[in-house]
């Protein structure tokens, strides 16, 4: 197998006295749609955080696309590789749709203004939002909002897709229409490493699901497997849980 | 007595909501409805000002002796107060985003400084650093050009317009720095985490992001440091710089109508106030999103 795009080892983090990740080992190949599932307060956003050096992580190893982020001399070239969708969507309150779509384009991958709404455009299209491009955040319901956030992620083309619990904000309906737009990137062959409860998104896209408990990493495997013959009892009564809904 | 009902009721009745986008706009009713949309772009509070500049008007054309007479006298003063309160609040807007960004700072030596900055000065009268600023320091600027045998900084000679507009933009930098800080800290910190996961740098992302928002919070309170400014600029008129106050204390001490001068005073003040009342409240309207 290639070398992994993402490569985690021995991680740990506190915050203050508390001890959030416990050496965490983790690959993630090119292509591959990895879902971390955990209750709450169990590391998983902090893992995604510290993937993109959101959080400062105190040791261990983490190697994004080839640059090992604690000497990276510059760690904004590694951010325009990995994009970031928040569970709180985080759109540019003072910016239209489309704005918030070419900002960053023109600021960071130095797009000329036109080109930069030429992607904005194909990419609001994508998610299905044309008609709102010039709507502010707040004129937009929570699953348009998010389906920009994607959008906004996706324009600065990046190589990994991280989703924080991108659904956990929104209410039934508007699920839907978020995990549809995951389905299609994944099928797109975008490297996504996702957390997340949509036990349903994990069985049709993940080619692996990581079960974290206690900034731990209790159980991995395909999600077939993991979900129906868990062998760890944590995983066994966390999935009794959720699968119950 | 009338209740406090009464009075909100009267702020809803002026008050202008920000319009909301989704909605197409409704087309205007005819016909004046209390409590509906007023049908005028118009501020209704521009008719105060308009008020009390009709009172002044009308007081130097029927009594020219003496409020018109007053009014040439202290003219030039007014002229000074309004320029001292600009030039003054154009570096207080500047130290006070330095001195913000300094007070949220990580780096310690940074936020040490902008801290201690900000504690000391806030802790000194206005009056007390005029002052300092106008006696105190062009002496402490002399003995140090002899100490170092520089001839320039020995013979300094003060201007007490600069030391005023010094004097005023510490002092009022260390409030709007404090202004600037809450500002920044009041937009959610999700949005910083965004521009910096697009790759943006911190200073792109404080600049294209968070000021733009952090002026829609801190404009009514920058707008309140404006009118305090302008009114803490009498107090240069005891620093020798001939404001509108000190050109008022001089006619006075010449004629002996202590009513007439001060009301013009006053009501000349209120103006210059009243008006920047309004130019705050007609930006705070344009930067609704």
């Amino acid at each position: 197998m290639s070398e992994p795009i993402i490569h985690v080892e021995n991680v740990h983090k506190y915050f203050g006295r508390v001890h959030a990740l416990r050496g965490i080992n983790m690959d993630v190949h090119v292509g591959e749609v990895v879902v971390v599932l955990g209750p709450s307060g169990s590391g998983k956003s902090t893992l995604l955080r510290c993937i993109n050096h959101l959080e400062v992580y105190n040791s261990g190893i983490i190697v994004v696309d080839g640059i090992l982020l604690k000497t990276a001399k510059n760690i904004n070239i590694v951010r325009r590789e990995v994009g970031m969708v928040f569970q709180s969507f985080n759109l540019f309150a003072h910016l239209t749709a489309l704005e918030n779509l070419t900002l960053a384009q023109v600021k960071v991958r130095k797009r000329s203004k036109k080109e930069a709404k030429k992607v904005a455009f194909e990419l609001l299209a994508k998610v299905g939002i044309t008609d709102k491009a010039d709507c502010y955040p707040a004129q937009l319901s929570g699953g348009q909002q998010q389906r920009v956030a994607i959008a906004r992620a996706l324009a600065m083309n990046p190589k990994i897709m991280l989703f924080d619990e991108p659904t956990s904000a929104l209410d039934p309906e508007m699920i839907k229409e978020v995990l549809d737009v995951m389905l299609a990137l994944a099928k797109e062959g975008m490297t996504m490493l996702v957390v997340s409860h949509e036990m349903g998104f994990a069985r049709a896209t993940a080619s692996r699901c990581i079960f974290m408990d206690e900034g731990q990493i209790v159980e991995e495997g395909p999600p077939d497997k993991l979900f129906s013959s868990p062998t760890q009892e944590r995983t066994k009564l966390f999935l009794s849980k959720v699968l119950q809904l | 007595m009338p209740s406090r009902d009464f009075f909100r009721n009267l702020g809803k009745t002026f008050s202008r909501k920000p319009p909301d986008l989704t909605e197409p706009i409704p087309t205007p009713k005819l016909g004046f409805i209390p409590g509906a949309e007023p049908t005028s772009r118009l501020d209704p509070w521009w008719w105060l000002v308009v008020g009390v500049i009709l009172l002044v008007i009308l007081l130097m054309v029927f009594q020219p002796d003496p409020y018109w007479n007053i009014f040439l006298f202290v003219r030039d003063g007014l002229v000074i107060t309004v320029e001292l309160t600009v030039i003054s609040f154009v570096f207080i807007l500047l130290l006070g985003l330095i001195g913000g960004l300094g007070r949220i700072a990580k780096n310690p030596v940074i936020h040490i400084i902008a801290t201690l900055y900000v504690e000391i000065i806030r802790g000194i009268p206005l009056l007390v650093q005029l002052i300092w600023w106008y006696f105190a320091a062009p002496a402490v600027i002399q003995s140090f050009g002899e100490w170092v045998h520089w001839e320039a900084l020995a013979t300094y000679r003060s201007n007490p317009i600069v030391l005023a507009v010094v004097g005023l933009v510490v002092c009022y930098g260390a409030y709007m720095a404090e202004i600037c800080r809450a500002g920044i800290e009041s937009i959610h910190k999700g949005q910083m985490e965004a521009a910096r996961s697009l790759g943006m740098s911190y200073m792109q992302s404080m600049v294209s992001i968070i000021l733009p928002q952090a002026i829609r919070v801190v404009l009514p309170p920058v707008g309140n440091e404006f009118i305090m400014l302008l009114k803490d600029t009498s107090l240069v008129s005891v620093v020798a710089v001939a404001d509108l106050t000190r050109r008022g204390r001089e006619f006075m001490a010449a004629h002996f109508n202590p009513i007439e001068v001060w009301t013009l005073i006053a009501l000349l003040y209120l103006i210059l106030t009243l008006v920047s009342a309004r130019v705050i409240a007609w930006l705070e309207r344009r930067r609704k999103y």
